[in-house]
């Protein structure tokens, strides 16, 4: 099965919705992760991507509170916190040296829409060169309903303010049995579509995620990647995919870690049918510096960034360190045979060695 | 099958595509192990003193006698701690100690005689150079003192203190520990003795792919006169608070620890080398519980042991948190059924 799909993969054709489970439940994982790795090296030869960027959570109140999330607070909980604009400009003016922010937040009851742009156009004037990525999916929907514009309106208003690129976080699962047991209070598979589509013709670019290893099954991650696939056919917004592992601890729905082989074989799946997708990324934060390293080897061709501030990951029990310098990073992409290339949000080569 | 030489082994480590080896330790471990079955040994790694006089540079752990956290464990916490590993249904206790200066014969053969008058439990205990370092510390030969060891309640003898078993490296590493030949002896001494052993190398430090070969070939050898091994153990030296770690030694720089892809290169190397060794771990401990599944794919076919206590790899920054559940999830998650085995590779119970 693997070589006639590897021939027509090669050839530029693509793979059916059954190959891709077959794929999945097949015990190959030298196979797939080969045919994924060559995959990746015609889309992006020997490089490897890293970025110098920040991360920043303005707040971690929400009103969704997703069961599998161990970072949102109510307003008066203990622990919560907002931060002001000007401490978001003050957290940035701390550092120098990264090219992006990384802006999500918690659904904030209380903060008007005009705030977040607001936010955007003190990051834009005070760091003019600085890419900006900010807001998921579900952030947009947010606005869009407590603002009572459009889609259209609040993504143009956020990119006039100086929004670039949006993270793809939100999509966690699309099928709809498992996505309303993982978090019913959270926009619809489709309406994040709708969002992405809509961002994608406003002309902002954004990452597109899948969070897995929790309730789903195999058919359940083919059907999220075909959904993206087909949007992508119809758009190119999407820049980069990133598989998101879950993590069980302190959630509600707890269960077990994704076993290192599922993460590498999620990769080169994806690689292997987001076949218009320029980029799969191995998020390091996620998967560990170690799983993120081997995937280069299956089909991943980025591992993000230096993150200074990751909060959302480690209060559910994240493994790894909260962050690794550029020479980490380059060490561990030069050990894997590869290429390292820094990049800008935009995947602009910064430096290459 | 035809075994691999020396040159051939150096040559795919250096060179060859680290998927292609993955498939191929991953077809031998199937054949060695056809049941599709992870094993692992419920044990508690005491260290009843941390006093060691060789002072090794990749060694967070050890202390001078006058230090404040210099210790040495008292019989009744001994026989707490065993207690407790037969309470968590533990099967084997793993006795390592620093090479303490005060501590003579006595005290081992005393040790040993109390846990076994008490417990019903495997002891596997006493690393090559403990033992050497009684053996000259007794004038006594090591074979002796393997026996004396054996008598008093001795099982079985870990495969620690081989770093690399090249002399070149030892030098740099640890100049004051013993030298490969002695290690060696040691194991061959034990298993004539009709005791086994395990065999463990750390890589990942100053050494090159030749001094890996080097070590892969000497437990090959010996394992062909003997067959004592019941296991190889690959692991990556673990930098944190260790002297080598420090730029001040005289190495070329600080030394950045062994990424992911070096530690399944040098697993799947061992798996297709040691031919003749039945079993070969993957270490959770020093590579976490998700790359440790991957070596199940690498050539690994035993999860190690739950370490109801670390205190050696902690002290140099690693600290994994992991219960018997998680290890038991962590096989079954990586598409295996798990076993609980004891020292002799025995299964228990499955689950």
């Amino acid at each position: 099965m693997l070589k006639v799909i590897s021939d027509r993969i090669k050839g530029g054709g693509r793979l059916s919705y059954e190959e891709a489970v077959g794929l999945f439940k097949h015990d190959d994982i030298f196979g797939i992760g080969r045919v994924a790795a060559e995959a990746a090296e015609r889309k992006n030869g020997k490089k490897a991507y890293f970025i110098v960027n920040r991360h920043i959570n303005p707040t971690n109140i929400c009103v969704n509170r997703c069961k599998f999330c161990a970072f949102s607070r109510s307003k008066d909980e203990e622990g919560s916190f907002e931060l002001t604009i000007d401490q978001i400009l003050e957290r940035l003016s701390a550092v120098h040296g990264f090219s992006e922010v990384h802006i999500v937040g918690g659904l904030h009851p209380e903060w008007p829409f005009e705030h977040y742009i607001t936010m955007i156009s003190a990051i834009r004037q005070k760091f003019p060169l600085l890419n900006i990525k900010a807001f998921t999916a579900v952030e947009i929907d947010y606005f869009s309903r407590i603002s009572g514009l459009g889609l259209e309106e609040v993504l143009t208003k956020l990119k006039e303010g100086g929004l670039q690129i949006m993270p793809g976080g939100g999509a966690e699962i699309f099928a709809e049995g498992i996505r309303s047991k993982l978090c019913p209070e959270k926009i619809s598979g489709e309406r994040w579509r709708e969002v992405m589509e809509v961002a994608h013709h406003v002309g902002i670019k954004t990452n597109a995620t899948m969070l897995y290893g929790h309730l789903e099954t195999f058919e359940d991650r083919v059907d999220h990647l075909f959904k993206l696939r087909d949007l992508q056919d119809k758009t190119g917004g999407f820049q980069a995919f990133i598989s998101l592992a879950y993590h069980p601890k302190n959630t509600e729905i707890g269960g077990f870690y994704s076993s290192g082989i599922d993460d590498l074989k999620t990769i080169a799946m994806s690689r292997l049918i987001l076949d218009n997708f320029d980029h799969v990324k191995a998020y390091w934060i996620m998967l560990g510096e170690k799983i993120s390293q081997t995937a280069l080897l299956f089909g991943a061709d980025d591992l993000d960034g230096t993150i200074i501030e990751e909060k959302i990951t480690h209060m559910a029990g994240a493994m790894t360190g909260e962050g690794m310098t550029r020479e980490d990073l380059i060490y561990l992409i030069r050990k894997a045979g590869k290429t390292a290339v820094e990049r800008d949000g935009l995947y602009n080569e910064i430096w290459k060695g | 099958m035809e075994r691999i030489s020396r040159e051939e082994a150096l040559a795919l480590f250096k060179s060859a595509d680290l998927l292609d080896l993955g498939e191929k330790a991953d077809r031998i471990r199937k054949a060695l192990h056809p049941e599709e079955m992870v094993t692992f040994v419920v044990d508690r790694n005491i260290n009843y003193t941390n006093v060691c006089i060789n002072q090794c540079r990749f060694c967070a752990f050890y202390r001078d006698a006058e230090s404040p956290d210099a210790y040495v464990l008292s019989k009744e916490e001994l026989f707490k701690k065993i207690e407790e590993t037969i309470a968590f249904e533990g099967t084997q206790i793993l006795i390592q100690g620093g090479l303490h200066p005060d501590l003579g014969l006595d005290y081992y053969t005393a040790l040993l005689k109390s846990i076994k008058a008490r417990f019903e439990i495997n002891v596997h205990g006493f690393s090559p150079p403990e033992v050497c370092y009684l053996a000259k510390k007794h004038n006594l030969t090591v074979r002796e003192t393997i026996q004396i060891l054996k008598d008093a309640g001795l099982d079985s003898i870990p495969g620690g203190g081989a770093e690399i078993l090249s002399d070149r490296v030892r030098q740099v590493l640890s100049p004051k520990k013993i030298k490969s030949r002695e290690w060696l002896r040691v194991m061959e001494e034990a298993h004539g003795l009709g005791m086994r052993t395990t065999a463990t190398m750390m890589f990942g430090s100053v050494e090159a792919p030749e001094d890996i070969i080097e070590h892969l070939a000497a437990i090959r050898s010996l394992q062909d006169r003997t067959g004592g091994f019941t296991a190889f153990i690959p692991w990556s030296f673990q930098p944190g608070n260790t002297e080598l770690s420090r730029d001040d030694v005289g190495l070329q720089g600080s030394i950045r620890p062994a990424t992911a892809i070096d530690y399944l290169r040098v697993l799947t190397l061992s798996r297709l080398y040691l031919d003749n060794v039945q079993n070969v771990q993957s270490s959770w401990v020093t590579q976490g519980l998700k790359l440790a599944q991957v070596a199940l794919r690498f050539g690994a076919n035993d999860f190690g042991s739950t370490m109801i206590e670390e205190n050696v790899v902690r002290a140099a920054g690693v600290n994994y948190v992991v219960s018997k559940e998680d290890i038991i999830a962590a096989i079954k998650a990586a598409g295996f059924e798990a076993a609980q085995r004891n020292t002799y590779y025995s299964i228990i119970r499955k689950f």
